[in-house]
């Protein structure tokens, strides 16, 4: 069972999670490589990782383990911490420079 | 592992000492608290390995000694905040609460062994390195390294998250020795190899190893120095630990397919943090560009898995450590004095203050390996354990790239020694605290180059 022939198999299975999972974090990925708007790239981080918890809830019902469960409540909190600092240092830039576009910020390159 | 519940404690008490006004006591208390906890720490050593919390943390001689330099560490950086942010009154007791918290994050990632007190441990370190080195408000310099941290690092975060859920997908448990189990009965699923080259990937991004280590240079320059220096030391060695400790309990039976990849990653950081850091002008950008280098020497601890390797890896981060932190205390206390961050800024200095000049040039010789400082046995215990696992070809990049370094920390020492200052101005000495640390590191570099055996053996490790 690969990951390719999914489409195929007309029930879902624990593939057809990691597949979408591993989209919504490619998509994810993609954004911050490419969006120059900051609270965008917040949004893809935030979105990477919400595919980690639909994929670990998956594998958790998977396993019959509950762990995985917990773990995506660590994962809740500490992205709201993370999230929290991250919008404290973008107003302390918007009060600096009056723009979140990341492109503006090239004070420290030689 | 008190150690993380007396140091989680004692981030809080640094706040409630602010609430009653005792911010005159705050930085001596944490200093002496930090060494108590220190003391505490070591009555566990040599203990039978005990788990806590449900297996979440393991108090082996590994996450003991590497909890011990990171006390230290901290103890240090806590020292010399008081005069640092002298500017600042109002808020020490928030900075040295912060510090102390990165302290219990990097706790926790040498003591892990569950995956999630990893991302715990990653993350309650990285957030509080965020904020710290966005603290400057006004200076947007400041607030660019702290985007620019806090973009690279939980993009790795994500990365390692969703490596950690495929291992746990494909192994149904966080535990390190299950997984360890797991991976031991071969035939693994593919699913499992991509969740671990995942893994691998966002702790190179950590230790800023070569294809990741983009950010680092940016990030350095532009925090204060305070905070540099500990991203340059406590932050580096606790992830160098974690990345070693997470390998060798688990992933150490399926390694010789991943130890190719660290090899060329560990070749390519050597050659291009020590090729880089020769045309720099910045005292800064060049000790973060020797520290992208230094990270590679200690990958090739990482890449050798072996019983002893465990002690080559604590030995070189205790030597580097050290004189990075020696480094760092008397760089601010200079770079404070002349307000400027350019190597130029460091000349004359063996005339008007000959004790700092005299132990920077240690530092810088101790970080390019020359005998007898505790780098030439650091790079030395490396490199044998390195070719002692067939690694011969890296060794030679490595042995010629520590030649190359020798060039750009001269350029420092030569700027010491034989340029005079541009304005005549007063020896003034800097504050006592700076020149403390940097003595008590003297010493540990010079007692460490003469007796390397005084670091303790951690052969006994974790989990096996």
């Amino acid at each position: 069972m690969t990951l390719l022939n999914i489409f195929a198999d007309p029930h879902i299975s624990i593939n057809h999670y990691i597949a979408v999972s591993a989209m919504l974090f490619t998509i994810g990925v993609f954004g911050v490589l490419f969006r120059r708007n900051a609270i965008t790239i917040f949004m893809c981080i935030e979105l990477m990782l919400n595919s980690v918890n639909l994929l670990l809830v998956a594998f958790s019902t998977y396993h019959h383990d509950n762990s995985g469960q917990v773990f995506v409540f660590f994962i809740m909190a500490v992205a709201a911490a993370e999230v929290a600092v991250g919008l404290a240092i973008l107003v302390t830039i918007f009060r600096n420079l009056h723009t979140i576009d990341i492109d503006e910020l090239k004070n420290l390159k030689n | 592992m008190r150690a993380l519940t007396y140091t989680s404690f004692l981030g809080i008490a640094c706040l409630v000492l602010e609430i009653f006004n005792l911010r005159k006591i705050v930085v001596p208390v944490v200093v002496l608290a930090l060494l108590a906890i220190l003391g505490i720490n070591f009555t566990e050593w040599n203990g039978s390995s005990v788990s806590f919390y449900n297996d979440m943390l393991r108090a082996d001689n590994f996450a003991l000694a590497f909890t011990g330099l990171l006390i230290v560490t901290a103890a240090g950086l806590v020292a010399m905040s008081g005069s640092f942010y002298d500017a600042e009154e109002t808020k020490l007791a928030d900075y040295i609460s912060v510090i102390v918290f990165t302290l219990c994050g990097g706790i926790a990632l040498v003591s892990f062994s569950n995956m999630a007190m990893l991302f715990i441990g990653l993350e309650v370190l990285s957030i509080s390195l965020y904020i710290l080195a966005g603290s400057k408000r006004r200076d947007i310099r400041s607030n660019e390294a702290a985007m620019k941290y806090f973009l690279m690092g939980s993009f790795a975060s994500g990365i390692l998250l969703f490596g950690i859920t495929l291992v746990y997908g494909a192994t149904g448990s966080f535990n390190l020795v299950q997984i360890g189990v797991y991976a031991s009965e071969g035939n693994v699923d593919p699913i499992f190899t991509v969740g671990v080259i995942m893994i691998l990937i966002a702790m190179l991004f950590k230790v800023s190893a070569v294809p990741f280590h983009f950010w680092a240079p940016d990030v350095y320059e532009g925090s204060p120095t305070l905070t540099t220096a500990m991203m340059a030391t406590l932050s580096k060695v606790a992830a160098m630990a974690a990345f070693y400790r997470l390998f060798s309990v688990s992933f150490v039976n399926n390694f010789s397919g991943f130890a190719w990849i660290l090899s060329v990653v560990a070749a390519l950081t050597m050659l291009v943090g020590n090729l880089t850091a020769l045309n720099q002008d910045s005292f800064k950008r060049m000790l973060a560009f020797s520290g992208v280098a230094h990270a590679g020497y200690m990958l090739l601890a990482i890449m050798s898995l072996y019983q002893n390797s465990a002690n080559a890896l604590f030995f070189y981060t205790v030597a580097y450590t050290f004189a990075s932190l020696g480094a760092f205390a008397i760089g601010i206390s200079v770079m404070k004095r002349r307000k400027s961050e350019k190597i130029e800024a460091f000349n004359g200095l063996g005339k008007s203050n000959p004790f700092q000049a005299v132990a920077l040039t240690i530092f810088m010789l101790s970080m390019a390996g020359i005998p007898p400082l505790a780098g030439f046995f650091a790079k030395y215990y490396v490199f044998f354990e390195a070719i002692k696992t067939q690694h011969l070809a890296v060794v030679i990049v490595a042995v010629i790239t520590s030649a190359i370094s020798v060039y750009y920390y001269f350029k420092l020492i030569l700027a010491m020694w034989t340029r005079d200052s541009e304005e005549g101005e007063a020896a003034a000495g800097g504050a006592i605290s700076y020149v403390a640390i940097a003595a008590i590191c003297l010493v540990v570099t010079l007692a460490l180059g003469v007796l390397p055996s005084l670091v303790p053996s951690i052969s006994q490790m974790a989990g096996r």
